[in-house]
Formats: structure tokens, C-alpha cells, sequence
């Protein structure tokens, strides 16, 4: 049915608004189509990470510098904690894992679906609390902290916060608390011990307003302390039981057949992540902000032999059968060991 | 508390208007997805609208309390079925679909397509009976009828359809599970916010609501323009 | 030429009420045909049946001896419904619609819309928005659209029940020329007893979805020969 009438003044203004309004919608997809044709090199490299690698903006720095060496190769990173990143991986929406749980990992390689596990970086996780210290850990050991921590909460002194989900850092308050011969499950169940069950930050956040005692990584906190989002002081650093160990690790493309053709390029970003250009952006990334590295390489550290009790610890803690990655858990691993 | 609120809104306003461009390829990303949502929606929404709005069938009420019930559907339930259904290794894994722009348009278009068709179907019933007498009894034909009922719903649908569109535009859930908020490629305006509260930038993410919120004013404000026309 | 048009033996069933229990009626050709009764006797089932807008339970509608079916009446006939009805579209396209769906070409359009518009005394309001007219200006629009469209057969459902009186004397002498045309044949539903007087060649007593007497307006009025038309007459009838 044709639309002819003589209210010339009345039909343009109209038609003109749907001629517009259709002018918009095609600038949209226009945008979008180009927007996605941008970056579209022949491969796209998903990575699932964990929230302490991405919320700190050192993937950022990688994923540039990577892709600058490498132009042919779009990285992504999905951030999500180290269990779900796992996931995400044996399902096949990502191609590699760089996670920081040694229990998980190993069991991730026993169940095939990793290959090539290379150990990158490494830091400590912190202790913080309120700055009046209610329950006097300041300088102590950490697990010796942890008790008394533990203490003083019975006491109504103090409280804690856990991040409470399957992240790498959760894996790592529970494991201490199990070392202090204390059972988590119980002390789920105290007024003292809260759950976030939330990011890192929103996790210290919570500590910060409630004027709590929690674990962090250093990165997370130092940056959030920058921002002045928190003003949570370290109590307890470094030692033997608070070492992180960050490793990357392939999917293997035997068992996970979605993921087979991502293999080479999962094969060029661990390397790049175990070259000495990788290594470098390890140290480098938080220097010039924090006056120290937040994340500290560990191929450099274990290369040049400047600090061999870390190297060490983090074999004790990190290696399985004395290596970082069994010989059965190899494929297609020239020049990555 | 004020003074921190009233900063990070300075802080915003600056960020807005110094034209930063990762803000306006993030904004634009956000608009183009759910322009695209709303047109698939469209596509297979309001041919299905409009047959439950001129006609009655058997089944209509179950149809109709179907898409009614499905209003309701929160985002991270539907984000995690689409999740597991765009998955590599799941049924529609060879799509690819899974962190990309275009999985988040047919993720936010399953979300909408109730909520147009819910709305559009209505615009369409409450078109006044006596219209449809008046076309037939001047001799329209069952095709004529109906084009005229649905010129005077017009109105209508079209509320609707900017309705699915803000309700696309405005969600998280679907975005951020099945785009994965990945920098540069899936990242939109309202998964920034999340990620930038995340880490406790307050200012950045005032300033990314903002925005999000005057692009809904301002559709849905030349929308009433256009009805006083 | 003018149709005759025969309702017969017209029954309408809606769920558990019976509207018309067997409507038998002659409406000659070029006349005017007024159906009087109470609110709820039938009137508008009626029209509406024999204008095709509805299907009659049982019985069938016949226009010169040839029975139609619901299709083919809407052909012929139009309503002019008691609440006007009304595109949201300016008073132009209003009259325009039924010229466009008959594929009329825009020169013949914009002539014939004129035309009609003038001859109900809204030729300047061709660019108003046809819902912005005052209930006078709306059912004298309604008689412009159905002139338009030159029907057989013109329904009147209760044309003046919701005017003043100045609107109502308006479509009034409207109908009065159509009357004289003689070429249209219409039929008028009201309840203003005066003026079916004034306008009808021949007026229906319809009665609980019954016609109970049809007489030319003298008859019907000085001498009815059914008890209840008389009663209804002098306005003795209770419900």
C-alpha cells in the first residue's frame, strides 16, 4: 500500500527522522563489522588466567609486547580464578592456562589435558591487617600469624577475611591453615572468619571496612594501595609459606581436539613468556611504580643464580619429580626446557 | 563520602570529554552489539508479535505466557546456559561464538526477543478493536486489515523496540560470559564497569556509567521527540 | 441502481445470549430503512450482520435475491458505527484508506477526498489529525470516508446517540440528501423516535431480537398494530 499525500512539511520531518534513525543503525554495524575486521591476524591465542595477573594490568604490558614480536597472533586473556580457568581450558574455550595452584596444575597434567608446564615468575603472597594490629602478628612467622589470628578472633580482637572461591590464592590460605593444624571447614563456621568469595581486591576491600586480617598477592594489594582504595598494612611477608609460583601451561591437543590448532601458537607464547624478553617484562612491570618488581622472573632468577634459596623453596613447593614438568607431560617441547 | 563522589563525577566528565579512545571504541563496541541484538530480535520477534497480536490460534496463551515467563529470566542464568551451548566443546561450538561480538549480539537478542515480543504482541492486541472493523467494513482485505492494525501500533512497537534495545545495551551477564570482557576485541561499556570497579578504579568507572546512561537518555528522549511530531 | 436488500430469518447466539431470534426484514431499494428498540434489542447485531462484519448463527442475508455471504456484503455495505472510529492519520488519509486499497490513482484520490469532504462541510480540515475533531466533525468525517467508497448499501448504527443537538441537525441533513439521491439504499438504528420520524421512508420495531412491526412512519407512529410497539411508542415500555 503506497503512502502519497499532499502534508508535504509533516511527511519529510518524519521520513527524514527514519532516514536518519536507518543512518544510524548502518553507522552501527559499519563500526562493528570494522571494529571486528581490525584485528583479524590468522590467529587468536585465548589464555585463561587468574584475576591476580589480570587485575593488576600486567597482562596488558604482555599481550603488546607479544604481539609486537609476534603480529601474526592475537592474544586474549579471560580472567577467572584458577579453577575456572581450568575449566574453561579441558573445555576447550581456551588454549592455555597461566594459573599459580602447583596441586591443580599437576593433577591438570595427570588428567592429560596439559602438556609443556613451564614455571615463569613467582612473588609472595602478603599478610595484611588493620594497622593497630589487634592481634599482634606484625614480623611473626606466617603460619605462627595464622594461629594467632585464629586466637585472637575467638577472642572477639580480630577478624579475618578469605577469598572463598577456587582461586589459586584461596587454594594457598587453605593449605596454610591446614599446615597451622587448623581445619577450614570449622572455621567457616566462626563469626571471626568471613567469606568474600569475590575478586581480590573486593576481597580486601571487605577486610579494609571491616578492619580485617587477609591474604593477598603483593601485586593486588600494592596496586590497590597506590589507589588509595585501601590502607591495610603488611603484617607478615615472605618466608618459605608464602611463596606463589606462576607457571603456563598448554593444552594438550591429543586429548583436547578443539583446542589442536591453537597448539603452535600456545608453543610461541610460553616461550616468549621463558625468553629473555618475557623475563624482562616480569621484572620490569612495576618498578618504576612500586620500586619493586610485582612480579619476579623466574628463569632469570633460576639462570643467574642470585637468589638459590627462593629457587629452592620453589622447587619444593612447585616441582613435581624434581622438575617442573615430567618427561611423560612433554610434547613437542624442543627449546622449551 | 560526598567529596569522593563528587570528585570521581570531575574526574569523569574530564575522561568524557578529553575523547579517550579506547572509551569511544569500547562505547561504540557496546552500541554496535546491541543495535545488532535488536535487529536480529526484530528479525524473529515481531514476525511473531504481530501474528499473536492480530490473530487468535490455538495455543496463543501458552505461547504468550511462555515469552511472559521468560521476561523474568535473570542474565547470568541465560549467560551461563548460552555459555555452555557456545562453548568449543558444546553443541554449537563450531560457530565460534564464544568470546566474540557477535556471540554477545545472539546471546542479548535471546535475551530480548521475549521482552519485544511480549510488548509488540500487546501494542498490536490493544490496537482498538473498531479499527480493524472500520478497515474491514471500508473493504479491506485480511492482508490490508492487518497492515493497517499494525501502522496504528506502530507507536507501540516502536517503544518496544527501543525497550529490547536499552535492556540489551544495559546488560552484564551475557556480556561478560559469553564475550569474556576480553580488552579490544569483546570488551563493552557495561563489563568496563564491572572490570573497573573490580579493581577499585571509582573515577573510570562513574565516568563509563555516565556515558551509558546519557546514551539511554538521550534514545529514549528523541524517541518522545519524535511523538510529539 | 438501488439493491433490495432481505434479511432472512436471521438468528445471532453469542455464549448464552440469543440477539436476534429470527430476523426476517425487507429494506426496499433507495429508501431509508429506521430500526427502533431498546438498548440491547438487537439493533447492532443486526447491522452488524447485515453490513458483514459478522456471521449470523443461522439464516442469510440476500442483496436483489441473491444470497450473499459475510465477504461479499463488505463489499457492498458500510457501518457507521455509534462511537466513530478513526485512523491516526490526518482527515485526508482517513477518507483516502478506502480509495487506496481499491488501488484508485492519486490524482482520482486527491479529487474524490475533496469532494466528500465538502459535501459534509470539512473541506478545510483535509491536513488535521482526523483524532483531534470534536465527535460532530468525526461522524460527519465517517460519512465522508463511507461516500467515498460509493456503497450499495449505507448502515447507520445510532449516528446522532452521542452528538449535541447542532452536530446531530448536521449529519441529519446529510442523511437528508442522501435520501434524496435515492440511489443508495440505508438503514438507520436509533432510539430517538422523532427522528425516525423525520428521516425514514419505513421504520422496524426490533424487540428482543424480534421484529415486531414494520410500518411507514405514520402508521408506525398513530397506529401499531403490535401491543408492544404501541407501548414502546408512547414510552409506557418498561424494561
Amino acid at each position: 500500500m503506497t503512502v502519497h499525500s499532499p502534508k508535504k512539511r509533516r511527511r519529510i520531518s518524519k521520513k527524514l527522522l527514519g532516514l536518519s534513525a536507518l543512518a544510524v543503525i548502518l553507522v552501527a554495524v559499519a563500526t562493528y563489522v570494522y571494529l571486528g575486521s581490525r584485528s583479524s591476524p590468522k590467529q587468536h591465542l585465548i589464555v585463561s588466567t587468574t584475576t591476580s595477573l589480570y587485575e593488576t594490568g600486567l597482562l596488558d604490558v604482555l599481550k603488546v609486547e607479544f604481539e609486537k614480536r609476534y603480529p601474526m597472533i592475537n592474544v586474549s586473556f579471560i580472567s577467572q580464578g584458577t579453577g575456572l580457568a581450568m575449566q574453561t581450558a579441558m573445555r576447550g574455550d581456551a588454549d592455555m592456562i597461566l594459573v599459580h595452584d602447583a596441586a591443580r596444575e599437576l593433577k591438570f597434567l595427570q588428567d592429560g589435558y596439559g602438556v609443556n608446564r613451564k614455571i615463569v615468575a613467582y612473588n609472595f603472597f602478603v599478610l595484611v591487617g588493620p594497622k593497630e594490629d589487634p592481634a599482634k602478628v606484625k614480623g611473626l612467622p606466617p603460619i605462627e600469624a595464622l594461629r594467632k589470628i585464629k586466637e585472637s578472633g575467638e577472642k572477639n580482637l580480630a577478624l579475618w577475611v578469605s577469598r572463598g572461591d577456587d582461586s589459586g590464592t584461596h587454594a594457598k590460605e587453605q593449605s596454610m591453615w591446614k599446615t597451622a593444624g587448623l581445619d577450614a571447614a570449622n572455621l567457616r563456621k566462626t563469626p571471626w572468619y568471613l567469606e568474600a568469595g569475590s575478586t581480590m581486591t573486593a576481597t580486601l576491600k571487605m577486610a579494609e571496612e571491616k578492619g580485617a586480617y587477609t591474604l593477598s598477592d603483593i601485586g593486588t594489594y600494592l596496586v590497590n594501595l597506590s589507589n588509595k582504595n585501601i590502607k591495610l598494612e603488611v603484617a607478615v611477608e615472605s618466608g618459605k609459606d608464602m611463596l606463589n609460583v606462576y607457571s603456563a601451561i598448554a593444552n594438550n591437543p591429543k586429548k583436547i581436539e578443539v583446542a589442536r590448532s591453537n597448539f603452535d601458537a600456545s608453543t610461541i607464547f610460553i616461550k616468549f613468556l621463558a625468553s629473555e624478553e618475557g623475563q624482562a617484562i616480569f621484572e620490569m612491570f612495576g618498578k618504576t611504580k612500586f620500586g619493586k618488581s610485582l612480579f619476579i622472573p623466574y628463569i632469570r632468577t633460576l639462570r643467574s643464580g642470585s637468589n638459590p634459596e627462593v629457587v629452592k623453596w620453589v622447587q619444593e613447593l612447585a616441582y613435581f619429580d624434581g622438575t617442573e614438568c615430567p618427561a611423560q607431560y612433554r610434547y613437542q617441547s624442543e627449546g622449551l626446557y | 563520602m560526598l567529596g569522593t563522589i563528587l570528585d570521581a563525577i570531575q574526574q569523569a566528565l574530564i575522561l568524557i570529554l578529553s575523547g579517550d579512545q579506547e572509551v569511544l571504541a569500547v562505547t561504540l563496541r557496546s552500541i554496535s552489539t546491541s543495535v545488532l541484538a535488536t535487529s536480529l530480535s526484530c528479525i524473529w520477534g515481531l514476525p511473531i508479535a504481530i501474528t499473536m497480536g492480530l490473530f487468535s490460534f490455538r495455543g496463543k496463551n501458552l505461547i504468550r505466557s511462555l515469552f511472559n515467563a521468560l521476561l523474568g529470566i535473570p542474565t547470568v542464568a541465560l549467560g551461563l546456559i548460552l555459555y555452555l551451548l557456545f562453548s568449543k566443546s558444546g553443541p554449537l561450538g563450531i560457530f565460534q561464538l564464544l568470546y566474540t561480538p557477535l556471540g554477545i549480539s545472539i546471546g542479548q537478542s535471546v535475551l530480548i526477543t521475549p521482552i519485544l515480543v511480549s510488548f509488540a504482541s500487546s501494542a498490536v492486541e490493544s490496537t482498538d478493536v473498531e479499527i480493524k472493523d472500520l478497515a474491514r467494513t471500508l473493504g479491506a482485505s485480511d492482508i490490508q486489515t492487518g497492515s493497517i492494525v499494525i501502522r496504528e501500533a506502530l507507536w507501540g512497537i516502536t517503544l518496544a523496540v527501543i525497550a529490547s534495545f536499552n535492556r540489551a545495551f544495559a546488560e552484564l551477564g551475557i556480556a561478560m560470559m559469553i564475550g569474556g570482557n576480553i580488552r579490544y576485541v569483546t570488551r563493552v561499556l557495561t563489563t568496563s564497569i564491572a572490570l573497573e570497579t573490580a579493581r577499585g578504579e571509582i573515577a573510570f568507572s562513574i565516568a563509563l556509567a555516565i556515558i551509558l546512561m546519557a546514551i539511554v537518555f538521550a534514545i529514549t528522549g528523541a524517541i518522545n521527540l519524535l511523538r510529539k511530531d | 441502481m438501488a439493491h433490495n436488500i432481505r434479511a432472512e430469518g436471521l438468528e445471532k447466539v453469542y455464549a448464552d445470549t440469543k440477539a436476534l431470534d429470527g430476523v426476517t426484514l425487507d429494506i426496499e431499494g433507495g429508501k431509508i430503512l429506521a430500526l427502533v428498540g431498546l438498548n440491547g434489542s438487537g439493533k447492532t447485531t443486526f447491522m452488524r450482520i447485515i453490513a458483514g462484519l459478522e456471521e449470523p448463527t443461522r439464516g442469510s442475508v440476500l442483496v436483489d435475491k441473491g444470497k450473499m455471504q459475510s465477504h461479499e456484503l463488505r463489499k457492498v455495505a458500510t457501518l457507521i458505527f455509534q462511537r466513530t472510529a478513526t485512523f491516526s492519520t490526518s482527515v485526508f488519509d482517513n477518507v483516502a484508506f478506502g480509495l487506496r486499497i481499491r488501488g484508485i490513482t492519486k490524482d482520482q484520490i486527491e479529487r474524490k477526498v475533496s469532494e466528500e469532504l465538502a459535501s459534509v462541510g470539512l473541506a478545510s480540515f483535509q491536513k488535521r489529525k482526523a483524532k483531534r475533531l470534536s465527535g460532530g466533525e468525526q461522524q460527519r468525517l465517517a460519512l465522508a470516508r463511507a461516500f467515498a467508497i460509493n456503497p450499495d448499501l449505507l448502515l447507520l448504527d445510532e449516528p446522532t446517540a452521542n452528538l449535541d443537538p447542532a452536530s446531530a441537525i448536521a449529519i441529519e441533513n446529510i442523511i437528508r440528501t442522501i435520501r434524496e439521491d435515492e440511489r443508495r439504499t440505508v438503514v438507520l438504528s436509533t432510539h430517538n423516535l422523532h427522528q425516525a420520524r423525520r428521516l425514514a421512508d419505513k421504520i422496524a420495531h426490533i424487540h428482543y431480537g424480534r421484529i415486531l412491526e414494520v410500518a411507514n412512519p405514520d402508521q408506525f407512529f398513530m397506529n401499531p398494530s403490535n401491543e408492544i410497539t404501541r407501548k414502546f411508542v408512547s414510552g409506557e415500555l418498561q424494561f
